[in-house]
């Protein structure tokens, strides 16, 4: 599959190490060059300088030939526009988002956005690790 | 009417002053501090802090009964989820938003956001019509009806001068509304009135048919 992912901090590069290594075709989009360091000496796939909620950024990225968008950048909301715009206006079959706010994670959710919360992950299973030793 | 203005930087201060003088109800979030007591020091109690994107936030601030949401900031990402939180869980009726970037104006409207204002393309705008030699300028845009109001010049050594209106290749869909003459001075455009040097000829047209006017009229 034909996989863009925005964002290539330490979830984005790792992902994109693990979903190239699986035999996907992969395009990390960053706005920092720098980033591109944490992506693992193995990578077959596309690096490329560019901002995801900028349409010719994504469409270098090959984004109207993308299966699935992947926002991972830290602001919520830049990963809010460029999902809805991956999702809108280049018709990617799937997005899916980041969003750190839980509650803000709620109202996308109701929007059909795929959209996950790390802190309500994270906070669930310190929550079942601590309470699970106690039991 | 109540209306929840988000961000109370320059754009945001003189919107909820002028809307305050108005006589609405009023009230700002602002997410920096000092620019919040800032505001509060100079208009009185109107602004709060915190982030207007955030649902805890538009609850505590009673945006379920706002009239208009506003998102002001110098942020397009945030004023965009600011509309989306207001529209789709406060169910406030009406939204606006500035954006900086003209290109995602269309996106912005189909995500939700009923009214979108680009700061970039007005001042495009305003400056454009203090250029002279410009031919063409747009005076209003009438999106919701699909047309534009545009005015267009004759300008010295323009083929057309001196040719009488109905013999010129008007487009259909657009209409002539109105001359201005060098000096001031109005006319109808009346289809055996001639174009004249230092014209000013206002139309109204659908934005497909812009160029196709603007080449009639001036016979470039």
């Amino acid at each position: 599959m034909k996989i863009t992912i925005m964002g290539c901090g330490r979830v984005g590069a790792m992902l994109a190490g693990l979903l190239d290594a699986d035999g996907h075709t992969i395009t990390v989009l960053d706005t920092d060059a720098y980033a591109f360091r944490r992506l693992p000496a193995t990578f077959g796939g596309t690096a490329l300088i560019g901002s995801g909620t900028d349409e010719e950024a994504l469409k270098r990225a090959g984004i109207q030939e993308a299966d699935i968008f992947i926002a991972l950048t830290q602001g919520d909301n830049r990963n809010i526009l460029a999902v809805q715009l991956a999702k809108h206006v280049f018709n990617v079959p799937r997005v899916i988002c980041r969003i750190y706010d839980p509650l803000r994670q709620e109202v996308y959710n109701t929007l059909g956005i795929e959209c996950f919360s790390p802190t309500t992950i994270i906070a669930r299973l310190m929550q079942e690790k601590i309470e699970g030793q106690e039991a | 009417m109540y209306i929840v203005i988000v961000g109370a930087g320059r754009v945001g201060y003189y919107l909820t002053k002028a809307l305050l003088d108005e006589g609405h109800e009023v009230l700002a979030l602002e997410k920096n501090n000092r620019v919040c007591e800032t505001v509060n020091e100079e208009l009185g109690s109107v602004c709060v802090r915190g982030d207007g994107c955030e649902t805890m936030t538009l609850d505590s601030v009673g945006a379920g009964r706002a009239d208009m949401l506003v998102a002001v900031t110098g942020d397009d990402e945030d004023n965009l989820v600011a509309c989306q939180v207001a529209k789709y869980r406060f169910n406030v009726p009406r939204t606006v938003a500035r954006v900086r970037n003209p290109q995602r104006e269309p996106l912005f409207k189909k995500l939700g956001v009923d009214v979108t204002v680009s700061t970039t393309n007005i001042i495009l705008e305003v400056i454009q019509q203090e250029v002279p030699t410009h031919a063409i300028t747009h005076l209003l845009s009438m999106r919701d009806r699909g047309l534009e109001l545009i005015d267009i010049r004759i300008t010295p050594g323009t083929p057309t001068i001196g040719r009488m209106f109905k013999d010129l290749p008007v487009p259909k869909e657009a209409r002539l509304a109105l001359i201005i003459g060098k000096e001031g001075q109005p006319r109808l455009p009346d289809p055996t009135a001639k174009i004249e040097l230092g014209d000013q000829i206002i139309a109204l047209t659908t934005p497909e048919q812009e160029q196709a006017v603007r080449s009639a009229l001036r016979g470039s």
